[in-house]
C-alpha cells in the first residue's frame, strides 16, 4: 500500500470485514494497545516512546524568563512539535495535522492544568521558570496523539529543573552540580485514549488505530483521562456523525485504558529512578 | 483578580441567567450581497459573520488530493477589537488554525460533498466580539451560511457549549465563566434530526460520572438552537419570496 494514495479497495474491504469478524490487521482485540514501551533518560526531561512502531521523542527544557504581565505569578509552558517526512513520506507539508496534534497535547496538559504553573514562580512579577516541551515525531505508524500525549507526560514528570533559593529579592539558582535539581510539581497525568470508527455508519470501533486503520476510519474520537477519573479532554471533530452512546461506551473503555497507561508510565519512571540512583553510588 | 462568583446562592449566574438557559441568539441570513451565501450570528455578546463562496473551482489544482468530493476551505479571522484588549493575531496562529480545523472537519461531514466534485466551498468567518462560546458561533453560523448558499447538507449542524460550575451543570459559557480557570467547557455539535453528535469538544477537568450531564444539557441545548436557525432560514426565504412576489 502506497500511504499516499490510500489503502486500495479490497484492503478497505479485508479490513473492514476482518473487524466484522471482531478480528483486527494485527491480531490485536478490539479494544487492545499495541506494546507501549517507555525510555528515560539519558538527560532529565527527555523520554522516547514507542507504541507499536509509532515512535516519538519528548524533550523537556527550561529557561528564566520574565513573567506575562496579567500572570505575574505564573511560570508558561510551551509545547512545539515537528512532524514532517522522517516520520512518514506523506506528511510532506502536513501542517494541519502537526497543528493539530501539537494543540491537542497543548490543551491537554495546559487546560487540564496538570502542571503546576504557581510552582515555577520564582519571583513574582520578576522572574519565573519558561518550560518548553518540544515533540518530535521519529515514526508514524498510526496514533501519534496518544503516543505524542504519553511522552510528553512522561518527560515532564522526569524532568528536573534547577534549584532557586530567594534571597530577600534576589533569586540564586544554582548550578545541578550543586545542588540536586528538583522535580516539578505535577498535579495529575492525563493520559490520551484515542478510537477510531469504521464502518459506514461507524459502527466498529477500535481503540488504538493503527496506520491502515487510521486511513480506513470513518470517524475518530479521543477521550483523555487521568487516574482518578476525571476527564482532561475530549476531542471529536470531523467525520461521521456519532451516537451520544458510543461516546459514553468509549468513555467508559477509556477509564480502564487509562489507568493501565498510567501505571505503565509510574512503572517506567521509577525504573528510571532506580537507574538514576544506581549510577550515582 | 479576587475570586469571582460564577454561581449565586439564588441560583443565578454572573449575567443573571439561570443554569439552563441559553443566551439571547439573534442571527439573520443573506447579509452580504457579493458572496453565495452569508449570515450575521449573535449569541449574547458573541458576534460572528459568516461568508460562503461556492462551489467553485478550486483554486490550488492539486492532483494529489481526492476530487470526487467537494473540498471545504475554512478560514477564520479574529479582529483586534474583538476582546477588551486590542490585539492582532498573525494568521498562522495556531488557534484560529485550530478552530478553522474543527469547523472545516464537521461540516466535511454534513456538508453532502459527493454532489459538487472537483469543486472547492469557501467558508470565511469573521469574529467581531469574542464573549465566549466562539466555536459553537462559528459552527452555527456557518451552517446558517451554508443553507443561505444553497448548499446541499445532509443536515443542520448546531453547537452549544456547556459547563459545570458548583456541581451545577451549566448552559451557554459566556466569556467570564469560561476564562474562570476552574470551568470544564464542552463544546458539542448535533444534527438534529437524529441527534448524532458531528463535534464535541472539551477543556479542563470534570469527572467522568458528571459527564453524562453536561452532555445532554448541551444537547438540548443545541436542539433550541436548531429552532432559532430553522426561524432564520425561514425568514430569509420569505423575505425572498415578498421581493420576487413584486
Amino acid at each position: 500500500m502506497v500511504a499516499e494514495i490510500g489503502p486500495s479497495s479490497i484492503e478497505t474491504a479485508f479490513i473492514l470485514e476482518a473487524l466484522g469478524k471482531g478480528v483486527r490487521v494485527d491480531g490485536r482485540g478490539i479494544y487492545d494497545y499495541r506494546g507501549l514501551r517507555i525510555a528515560c533518560g539519558p538527560a532529565s526531561g527527555m523520554v522516547e516512546v514507542q507504541l507499536g512502531q509509532t515512535r516519538v521523542l519528548a524533550r523537556v527544557a527550561c529557561e528564566v524568563t520574565r513573567p506575562a504581565a496579567e500572570r505575574p505569578t505564573e511560570g508558561t509552558v510551551q509545547f512545539s512539535s515537528e512532524l514532517g517526512t522522517l516520520a512518514a513520506f506523506s506528511l510532506d507539508r502536513a501542517v494541519a495535522q502537526e497543528v493539530s496534534i501539537a494543540r491537542m497535547i497543548e490543551r491537554v496538559i495546559r487546560q487540564s492544568r496538570a502542571v503546576d504553573t504557581e510552582a515555577l514562580c520564582i519571583v513574582a512579577g520578576e522572574q519565573v521558570w519558561a518550560l518548553r516541551v518540544d515533540l518530535h515525531f521519529i515514526d508514524h505508524a498510526g496514533n501519534l496523539v496518544d503516543a505524542a500525549c504519553v511522552a510528553a507526560v512522561a518527560a515532564l514528570r522526569h524532568f528536573r529543573r534547577p534549584d532557586v533559593t530567594v534571597d530577600g529579592g534576589r533569586a540564586v539558582i544554582h548550578d545541578p552540580r550543586e545542588r540536586n535539581p528538583v522535580p516539578l510539581s505535577i498535579h495529575h497525568t492525563p493520559v490520551c485514549v484515542s478510537f477510531a470508527f469504521m464502518g459506514k455508519a461507524g459502527e466498529l470501533v477500535v481503540v488504538d488505530p493503527e496506520a491502515r486503520e487510521e486511513l480506513v476510519q470513518q470517524a475518530a474520537f479521543t477521550v483523555t483521562m487521568n487516574a482518578h477519573k476525571e476527564v482532561c479532554a475530549l476531542n471529536k471533530a470531523g467525520g461521521v456523525a456519532l451516537g451520544p452512546e458510543q461516546i459514553r461506551r468509549c468513555t467508559q473503555i477509556a477509564v480502564e485504558k487509562a489507568g493501565e497507561i498510567t501505571d505503565a508510565i509510574n512503572a517506567a519512571l521509577k525504573t528510571a529512578a532506580a537507574e538514576e540512583a544506581a549510577a550515582a553510588q | 483578580m479576587s475570586r469571582q462568583e460564577l454561581l449565586s446562592p439564588e441560583g443565578l449566574r454572573v449575567d443573571g441567567r439561570r443554569p439552563n438557559e441559553l443566551r439571547r441568539i439573534s442571527c439573520r441570513a443573506s447579509v452580504l450581497s457579493s458572496a453565495d451565501g452569508s449570515s450575521y450570528y449573535e449569541q449574547g455578546n458573541t458576534k460572528v459573520l459568516v461568508a460562503v463562496y461556492g462551489p467553485r473551482e478550486p483554486r490550488q489544482r492539486n492532483p494529489a488530493l481526492a476530487t470526487e468530493q467537494a473540498q471545504i476551505n475554512v478560514e477564520f479571522n479574529v479582529a483586534p477589537f474583538s476582546t477588551s484588549e486590542r490585539r492582532r493575531r498573525s494568521k498562522g496562529d495556531k488557534r484560529l488554525l485550530e478552530v478553522a480545523a474543527f469547523v472545516r472537519q464537521t461540516f466535511e461531514g454534513a456538508v453532502q460533498r459527493s454532489v459538487y466534485q472537483r469543486s472547492q466551498i469557501d467558508i470565511y468567518i469573521h469574529l467581531l466580539q469574542n464573549d465566549g462560546g466562539t466555536l459553537e458561533a462559528c459552527v452555527n453560523a456557518a451552517t446558517l451560511a451554508l443553507v443561505d448558499a444553497g448548499i446541499s447538507m445532509v443536515d443542520y449542524v448546531c453547537a452549544c457549549t456547556a459547563g459545570f460550575v458548583e456541581e451545577t451543570p451549566v448552559l451557554d459559557l459566556c466569556g467570564v465563566e469560561e476564562a474562570a480557570v476552574e470551568t470544564p467547557d464542552l463544546t458539542v455539535a448535533i444534527m438534529p434530526r437524529n441527534g448524532s453528535i458531528a463535534l464535541l469538544q472539551m477543556e479542563s477537568r470534570l469527572h467522568v460520572s458528571k459527564l453524562d450531564d453536561v452532555m445532554d444539557l448541551a444537547i438540548e441545548g443545541c436542539k433550541h438552537i436548531h429552532t432559532k436557525l430553522d426561524n432564520a432560514v425561514l425568514a430569509a426565504a420569505n423575505d425572498l419570496a415578498e421581493k420576487l412576489s413584486h
